[in-house]
C-alpha cells in the first residue's frame, strides 16, 4: 500500500522479537514476556490512576472548581491514595449472591479490557502483538466485555443491578453492529484487518478526511456506538446512578468495584486508541500533501507521542461528552441505533465500497 | 358503618407468581428510602413489568417528627423556628404563613417597609430554590454538571441571606409583627448586584441544559397530567400552572407588596414534565423582575411593630392563612381555644404532601427512567411532606 | 382575608350553603364562610358544594381534625377553594370522640384519598367508603393516635 518515496515504517513487535529469542535461547524469551506482561499490568494501574485524575480534573474544571487539591501538588497523589482506600475497603458479597459469577464478573470485565490494550499500536517498535485479524478480534472482545456486566448483573441477586445488566446487554449488543459497519469502512479503505497494517495504510493521510466524508461519518458513528459500548453519558443507563443505584456495580465494593472501576476508564482509553488507530492515523505524524518541511518537522516528533497526543484528545472528548450530556432513556437509545445509525452505517458502508471502487480518494493510496 | 383498616403488607403480597419458565411476571421495587431520586428520605414502592411501571405506591413518614404535637406546646414565636424545618428550601415562606396568619388573627397591622422586606427575601429565596431545583433535575437524569453550577449561584444568595438574617438554610427571620433584624445598610447594593447576575445566567441555564436534545426527549410529552386532574389531586404551585392553570396566590389573593408589584403567572399548556421544568425557569426570571421593581425604593419605617417579648394570644377561632412558596400554596390552619399563648392545633397544609399523590396518577404506564423525570419535575422536598 | 376575595361575601356563600342543605348551620368563630355539616348529610353535602355551579368548590385545599377532649368530640375540617369562583368556604363537622366514623370525600375530591389517610393515621378516624385506609407517616402497628389529646408515650417529653 505504500507509495513510491514515502519512508517504509518497519513494525516490530514484542511478540515478534520474543519469536526471534525463542529460537536460540528460549529463556531470554520467557523473561521478556514475562517482562511485558508486567509492564502492561503496570501500564492499566497506571493508566487507570491517570485517567481517574485526569477525570476529576478535567469536570471539575467543566464545573467551575477545582477538584482535588489536598494530597500532593494540585491533588496529584489522589488517584494513589483512592487506590490505598479501595485496596483496603472491606469486601462485601451479598448473602444470596450467587458467589462464584459475583466474583468472575469484574474480572472478566477487567481481563477484557487487558487483552485489547495487548493489540493496540502504540507505536511501531510497542505493540505486543499484531494479530493477523486485528480488526476481527478488536470486535469479538468488545462483544465479550458485555458479559462480565451482565454476570456482576445476574449474580447480584438485586433487582437493580438485574435491570443495569440487562439494560447493558441490550445495549451494547445493539450499538456493536454499528461500531463494527464502522470499522468495516477502514478495514475496506486499508484491504488489511491487522492493526499496524491500517496504520500504515495512513501514511498519506488519516482515514477521518481522506474519503469525501465518509471516514468523518464513519468515525461519528463508531465514537457514538463506542461511547454507548462502554456505557458513559449520555449513554450510561446500564449504571444509571439516580434511576438504577449504580446498575450493575450496586452491590460490588472495595477491589471488585474497583475493578469494574478500573476497567470503564481504560476502556475509554482503549476507544480512543482505536478510534485513533483506524481513523486519525495511529502513531503516524501529520503530513499535509507536499508541504514537505512541515512534513518533515511532523516526523522528527516520535510516533509514541503522537499515538498519546492523539489519544489525550480523543479521551479529553470523551469526557466533554460525559460533563455535558443528560442521560437517555433505554427506549431512545434502541431508537437511536436501529432507526438511525444503523441504516446511516450500512448507506456509509456502500458509499465506501464506491468509493474504493472508482478510487475516489483526495490522495493517491 | 364499617371501616376496613389495611397494611402496607398486605399490599405489597407478591404479585400472582409464574407458572411456566416463560410467562413473565410483575415485581416490586422498593426506591427509596434510601435512594437517589428520594432526595431525602422518602420511600416510593414501584409494581414494575419489566421496565414499565404498573403501580406507584408512596410511602412518606422517614422523617415525620411530629410538627405539629409539637406546636401545641409553643407559643407563636417558638412556632416560627419549627417551620423552618419542613421545607427548608422555603424557610422564609414557611416563616411568613405562620407570621401572616397570626398577624390576621391578632389584628396586627406592619408597615411597608416589613412587607417589602418580607416580599424581596420571599422572592429570593424562590429563586435560590428554582435554582437548586434546576440542579437538582439536571443530576437526576445524568448532567452533573448542572447540579454544581446550580450550588455555584445558590450560595451567592444564600451568603446574602447570611450576611442579612445570620443563616443559611433555617432563617427563623419572619416574625408576628415584624423581622428579626433589619436590613444591612449595604443589603440593596448586593441584592443588586447579585441581579444582574443572575440575569444573564438564567440564559447560561437555558443553553447548558434547556436546548439540549437529550433532555427534551426525556421530558416532553412525559408525564403529562391535565388541569382537571391536577386541580382534584390537589396540586398547587408550579405542578398546577404547568398543567395550564392560572392559580398563583400572589395573584389572586396578594398579600404582601405583590399587588403593587408588576410580573406574569406564568403557566403552561400541556402538563407534561416539560412544562414544569419551563414553568420554574420562567418563574425566576419572575422573581427577578419582582424584585428588581421593589429594591430601589424601600419605605422607612420600624422593622417590628410589635415589642419582640409581647406575648400573642389571639382569641377564640379558627384560622387559616396561606402563602405560595416555591412549591405550591402553604396554609397554616390555627384553632385557638382563647386562653393560653399556644395553639389549641395547628396544622400546615403542606404543598409537598399534596403534591406528591399526583405521581400515583401520572406514573404508571411509563418507565422507570420517565418517573426520574416526573419525580423531579414535581420538585418534592421530603420534610415538608412528612412534617 | 380569604372569604373577602370571591365574588360572594361571607355571608351570601353560608347561605346559599344553607339553603342547599338545609340541615347544615353557620360556623361561629371562624375567619371566613363556615358551616357546620351533620355526619349523615356529609357526603351529599360535599358533592353538591362540588358540582354546583354557583359554588363549584373543585379544589380541597386542606382537610384536618381538631380533638375536642372535652367536649368528647372531634371537629373534622375541610377547607375548600374554588378555582373558578375564587372563594373559600370552611366545612366543619362534629363527630362523636368514642366512635369517630365518617363518610370519605375521595370520591368527590381524589386528593381527600391521602389528606383523610393523615388524619386517620394522627387521629383515629375511620372513613367509611376510603379503599386504601392505611397510616400515612407511622408504621402499621403504631399503638394509639398522636395528635389526640390524650396520647401518650413513653418517650413523650411533656406526658398528657
Amino acid at each position: 500500500m505504500m507509495s513510491v518515496g514515502q519512508p517504509a515504517w518497519e513494525v516490530v513487535t514484542v511478540a515478534d522479537r520474543a519469536e526471534y529469542w525463542l529460537e536460540s535461547h528460549w529463556y531470554f524469551a520467557v523473561a521478556y514476556m514475562i517482562l511485558a506482561v508486567l509492564a502492561v499490568a503496570a501500564m492499566v494501574v497506571a493508566l487507570g490512576m491517570g485517567l481517574i485524575y485526569g477525570e476529576r480534573k478535567i469536570a471539575a474544571h467543566f464545573q467551575c472548581r477545582m477538584g482535588p487539591m489536598r494530597v500532593g501538588y494540585h491533588g496529584i497523589l489522589q488517584s494513589i491514595a483512592d487506590t490505598i482506600k479501595l485496596l483496603l475497603k472491606e469486601d462485601i458479597v451479598p448473602e444470596r449472591a450467587d458467589k462464584v459469577l459475583h466474583l468472575v464478573g469484574p474480572f472478566l470485565t477487567l481481563v477484557v479490557t487487558i487483552l485489547i490494550l495487548g493489540v493496540l499500536p502504540y507505536s511501531p517498535l510497542l505493540q505486543l502483538a499484531d494479530v493477523s485479524l486485528g480488526v476481527l478480534y478488536l470486535t469479538a472482545l468488545s462483544g465479550l466485555s458485555v458479559l462480565g456486566l451482565l454476570l456482576g448483573g445476574w449474580s447480584s441477586n438485586n433487582k437493580w443491578s438485574l435491570l443495569g445488566g440487562m439494560r447493558a446487554a441490550a445495549q451494547v449488543i445493539s450499538y456493536e453492529i454499528t461500531a463494527t459497519l464502522a470499522l468495516l469502512v477502514v478495514t475496506m479503505f486499508a484491504g488489511t484487518l491487522t492493526l499496524s497494517g491500517i496504520v500504515q495504510s495512513q501514511a498519506q493521510g488519516w482515514w477521518v478526511w481522506r474519503a469525501h466524508g465518509v471516514g468523518l461519518l464513519s468515525m461519528g458513528l463508531f465514537m457514538i456506538a463506542a461511547t454507548a459500548e462502554i456505557n458513559r453519558t449520555p449513554f450510561d443507563i446500564p449504571e444509571g446512578e439516580s434511576e438504577l443505584t449504580g446498575g450493575f456495580h450496586t452491590e460490588y465494593s472495595g477491589l471488585r468495584f474497583a475493578f469494574f472501576f478500573l476497567a470503564e476508564f481504560i476502556n475509554m482509553f482503549v476507544v480512543a486508541g482505536i478510534t485513533v488507530t483506524l481513523f486519525l492515523g495511529g502513531w503516524m505524524p501529520l503530513r499535509i500533501g507536499n508541504w514537505e518541511t512541515f512534513n518533515n518537522l511532523m516526523g522528527l516528533i516520535p510516533p509514541s507521542l503522537w499515538f498519546l497526543g492523539k489519544v489525550v484528545v480523543m479521551v479529553f472528548v470523551l469526557m466533554w461528552f460525559r460533563w455535558t450530556f443528560p442521560r437517555m432513556r433505554v427506549d431512545q437509545l434502541m431508537r437511536l441505533e436501529w432507526k438511525f445509525l444503523l441504516p446511516i452505517g450500512f448507506i456509509n458502508l456502500f458509499a465506501a465500497a464506491v468509493i474504493i471502487l472508482c478510487k475516489w480518494y483526495f490522495f493517491p493510496v | 358503618m364499617s371501616v376496613t383498616v389495611r397494611t402496607l403488607s398486605e399490599l405489597l403480597m407478591p404479585p400472582s407468581v409464574a407458572d411456566s419458565p416463560l410467562s413473565t411476571q410483575e415485581y416490586f421495587v422498593n426506591m427509596g428510602p434510601q435512594h437517589p431520586i428520594a432526595h431525602g428520605s422518602l420511600r416510593i414502592v414501584l409494581l414494575l413489568d419489566g421496565e414499565t411501571i404498573r403501580k406507584v405506591i408512596p410511602v412518606p413518614g422517614y422523617v415525620h417528627r411530629g410538627i405539629e404535637k409539637m406546636c401545641e406546646h409553643m407559643n407563636y414565636r417558638k412556632i416560627i423556628p419549627l417551620t423552618d424545618r419542613m421545607d427548608y428550601l422555603s424557610a422564609l415562606m414557611n416563616n411568613w404563613v405562620v407570621a401572616r396568619t397570626v398577624e390576621m388573627a391578632a389584628g396586627i397591622e406592619t408597615n411597608a417597609r416589613i412587607e417589602t422586606i418580607r416580599t424581596i427575601m420571599s422572592e429570593l429565596q424562590r429563586l435560590q430554590s428554582h435554582v437548586l431545583w434546576w440542579g437538582v433535575l439536571g443530576m437526576d437524569l445524568g448532567a452533573f454538571t448542572a447540579f454544581l453550577y446550580s450550588f455555584r449561584d445558590r450560595e451567592i444568595i444564600g451568603e446574602i441571606f447570611e450576611e442579612t438574617i445570620g443563616a443559611r438554610l433555617t432563617m427563623n427571620y419572619i416574625q408576628p409583627g415584624g423581622l428579626m433584624y433589619d436590613i444591612l445598610p449595604d443589603f440593596v447594593s448586593k441584592v443588586k448586584k447579585l441581579l444582574g447576575y443572575l440575569r444573564p445566567l438564567i440564559n447560561e441555564y437555558d443553553a447548558l441544559l434547556s436546548g439540549n436534545a437529550i433532555l427534551q426527549e426525556r421530558l416532553r410529552n412525559i408525564g403529562i397530567l391535565d388541569g382537571k386532574d391536577a386541580i382534584s389531586l390537589g396540586c398547587t404551585g408550579p405542578v398546577l400552572r404547568a398543567s395550564g392553570v392560572p392559580y398563583d396566590l400572589r395573584k389572586v389573593e396578594p398579600y404582601g407588596v405583590y399587588d403593587k408589584v408588576d410580573f406574569d403567572v406564568v403557566i403552561g399548556t400541556k402538563g407534561d414534565c416539560w412544562d414544569r421544568y419551563y414553568v420554574r425557569m420562567e418563574e425566576m426570571r419572575q422573581s427577578i423582575r419582582i424584585v428588581e421593581q421593589l429594591i430601589d425604593n424601600l419605605p422607612a419605617g420600624p422593622y417590628m411593630v410589635t415589642k419582640y417579648n409581647a406575648r400573642l394570644k389571639l382569641p377564640k377561632g379558627r384560622y387559616y392563612g396561606q402563602v405560595e412558596t416555591a412549591r405550591g400554596v402553604l396554609g397554616a390552619f390555627i384553632y385557638s381555644d382563647g386562653d393560653g399563648d399556644a395553639p389549641y392545633r395547628m396544622h400546615f397544609r403542606s404543598p409537598n404532601f399534596n403534591n406528591l399523590w399526583a405521581v400515583t396518577h401520572i406514573a404508571p404506564g411509563w418507565r422507570i427512567a420517565d418517573y426520574i423525570s416526573i419525580q423531579s419535575s414535581l420538585d418534592l422536598v421530603i420534610p415538608d411532606i412528612d412534617r | 382575608m380569604g372569604s373577602k376575595i370571591g365574588t360572594m361575601g361571607t355571608e351570601e356563600l353560608e347561605q346559599l350553603v344553607i339553603t342547599l342543605e338545609p340541615r347544615c348551620r353557620k360556623r361561629q368563630s371562624a375567619d371566613r364562610a363556615a358551616v357546620i355539616a351533620p355526619v349523615a348529610e356529609l357526603d351529599s353535602l360535599m358533592r353538591k358544594l362540588r358540582d354546583e355551579h354557583l359554588l363549584s368548590f373543585d379544589l380541597l385545599l386542606d382537610h384536618t381534625a381538631i380533638d375536642h377532649i372535652q367536649e368528647g368530640r372531634f371537629e373534622l375540617v375541610y377547607l375548600l377553594y374554588s378555582t373558578r369562583h375564587g372563594h373559600h368556604l370552611m366545612v366543619t363537622c362534629d363527630v362523636d370522640r368514642a366512635n369517630p366514623v365518617v363518610p370519605t370525600v375521595s370520591e368527590v375530591w381524589p386528593i381527600a384519598h391521602w389528606q383523610e389517610r393523615e388524619v386517620f393515621d394522627l387521629f383515629g378516624i375511620g372513613y367509611d367508603g376510603h379503599l386504601d385506609l392505611r397510616r400515612v407517616f407511622l408504621e402499621d402497628d403504631w399503638k394509639g393516635y398522636p395528635l389526640r389529646k390524650d396520647y401518650t408515650d413513653p418517650d413523650m417529653l411533656e406526658p398528657a
